[in-house]
């Protein structure tokens, strides 16, 4: 890890400030992803502004029947507030569907969202990355890969957004409420927060230099069945090959959000008018565009499977 | 976090291993016929990109001599199983490497250091957390348990008694975090906090072997402990209901 200068913000505008003062700073909320990145040298902020004192950790009910969850709120505790358990289940399923007990009581909302790719050539330092390293390359094309991403990926990244959390709160429409170092506060759709890769994947999201996320709120509940299927390589503890984050009304109609299969999580609104008539249906809709590579082509089926597992289950489900 | 134990992946596929091996052995070959020159240039280019973020690479163009960042000092207060500590680490010291290194409270082990293996598993605030994933600065003014604040060999936590009676463990590098892991799942089951493995998310969780496994799967065994654990674990749970 290469030294770094510390310090503890007061306030949201106290953090933005220090991160506007120091070139290459970064925000510090549980660091269980930041960390693990600078032991490796991927990360090298010269400057840490820890968020720990800055309140935001608590989970709120808003005026017209949403929730408002505070950027620092801990995984753990995000998945076990009654309302969500109640209302979102399918956020409180996303967020127990990943990492360790561990982790979850050291990882925020805000840093779950800003997570980076699990690639495993970004995480070798030996290897050519667009992400790490822009213009060097891509070693995950024509290398092993099983794990990466079959939707929205360029002939620069393949890379996976490795999150369970931000599928289901896709699913939810939740809006992310950010502040910049202006003072500008603005909220944007969780879908328009990370960035396809395009030709510039090192450019993951679009917040500005600076610019902190203080809260993710969710919509009003929408009522249905809720559920968060995650097909992984081990039981627990494993990124997802293919997860599927579902609200399916008595009906038939609901809505799907995918992850493990793109840069982001991946929802086709249009596809979704299909749900009533079963999986094959919406996976056509939204598969559509998808470039698999030979190592990966299996998770298109996984996903017109998994997709049939949940509906199955959503079906099932006691009224 | 990468996902640990990717070779397991090929195993755990009896019907394809044979298969991918050949398949990624060829490809290996494949990608080793670069010419010498290639290798020395790809040597070159990989070693100044990982040692040169842009903003450096601006600055040496400036000056002659690259930028060095001198290790920066912070005070901060730990109290550790009671005990209150006044430190002044370099800011990148993890909690873990404090709690061995620095209050040589060496109960805690140091196993992958990223946050994969749990063997660092200690209690702050309350939480059971991965203390090679924490700076020790994040965790100013905090208590902190670790496995030598559980109990002693005179005096052991009930957990650990456990632990000893149903063969928890063989070389024993994981059982600290394994313990550790093991009191605080049970005071979140207690909690009400639910799991993957729980049926119902509305319901009061129980501590049925299926919720202990997917709860402690943060924690990694490698001598395969694991069932003797759920039953140490088991054991507990009973006498706390």
């Amino acid at each position: 890890m290469r030294p770094f200068s510390y310090e503890r913000a007061r306030s949201p505008a106290d953090a933005t400030a220090a991160a506007a003062r120091v070139p290459g700073a970064k925000f510090i909320a549980g660091g269980t992803n930041l960390l693990d990145l600078m032991k490796l040298e991927i990360e090298n902020p010269p400057h840490l502004v820890d968020l720990g004192g800055l309140g935001l950790d608590k989970v709120e009910a808003k005026p017209d029947g949403g929730l408002r969850i505070g950027a620092l709120v801990r995984n753990t505790d995000l998945a076990a507030d009654t309302r969500v358990r109640r209302d979102y289940g399918v956020l409180s399923r996303a967020l127990l569907a990943g990492a360790s007990g561990q982790l979850r009581n050291k990882a925020t909302t805000a840093g779950n969202l800003l997570q980076r790719t699990r690639c495993p050539y970004f995480y070798d330092t030996n290897q050519a990355c667009n992400k790490r390293q822009p213009g060097s390359g891509c070693s995950a094309i024509g290398g092993f890969s099983r794990q990466h991403g079959v939707l929205g990926v360029s002939d620069a990244c393949i890379a996976t957004h490795p999150s369970d959390m931000t599928v289901a709160m896709r699913a939810l429409d939740a809006t992310v409420e950010t502040v910049r170092p202006d003072g500008k506060v603005r909220t944007l759709p969780v879908a328009d927060l990370h960035r396809l890769p395009g030709t510039t994947p090192h450019v993951e999201t679009a917040l500005a230099p600076g610019e902190l996320i203080t809260a993710v709120e969710l919509p009003k509940p929408v009522g249905g069945t809720h559920v968060y299927h995650k097909v992984r390589d081990r039981a627990s503890y494993a990124f997802a090959l293919v997860s599927v984050a579902a609200i399916v009304q008595r009906d038939g109609t609901g809505r799907v959000a995918l992850g493990g299969v793109a840069p982001k999580p991946w929802r086709v609104e249009a596809a979704e008018a299909e749900l009533p008539r079963g999986a094959r249906a919406v996976t056509a809709g939204l598969l559509a565009g998808a470039r698999p590579t030979r190592e990966n082509a299996f998770k298109l089926r996984l996903v017109e499977r998994t997709l049939q597992a949940v509906l199955a289950e959503a079906k099932g489900a006691k009224p | 976090m990468l996902q640990e134990r990717d070779w397991c992946d090929m195993a755990d596929d009896p019907t394809t291993v044979d298969d991918r091996v050949d398949d990624k052995t060829a490809r290996a070959a494949d990608a080793l016929e670069i010419t010498r020159r290639e290798l020395l240039v790809i040597g070159a280019f990989s070693a100044a990109a990982a040692a040169t973020p842009p903003a450096e690479a601006q600055a040496q163009a400036r000056a002659s001599t690259p930028p060095i960042r001198l290790p920066v000092m912070s005070k901060l207060s730990l109290t550790v199983n009671g005990k209150a500590h006044a430190l002044e680490l370099d800011t990148r010291t993890t909690l873990l490497d404090a709690l061995r290194e620095h209050l040589h409270l060496t109960g805690t082990k140091k196993g992958c250091d990223h946050g994969q293996c749990g063997a660092c598993t200690v209690i702050a605030g309350g939480r059971r957390i991965n203390s090679c994933l924490s700076l020790a600065l994040m965790h100013d003014g905090d208590s902190i348990t670790t496995i030598e604040g559980l109990g002693t060999p005179a005096r052991l936590h009930p957990m650990q008694a456990a632990f000893v009676k149903h063969d928890g463990y063989q070389c024993g590098y994981c059982t600290p975090g394994q313990i550790c892991s093991a009191v605080a799942v049970l005071g979140e089951i207690k909690a009400g906090i639910p799991s993957h493995a729980s049926a119902d998310l509305l319901s009061r969780p129980k501590a049925t072997p299926a919720e202990l496994r997917e709860r402690m799967s943060g924690n990694i065994c490698r001598c395969g402990a694991y069932s003797n654990i759920i039953d140490a674990m088991s054991e507990v749970a009973g006498r706390q209901a």
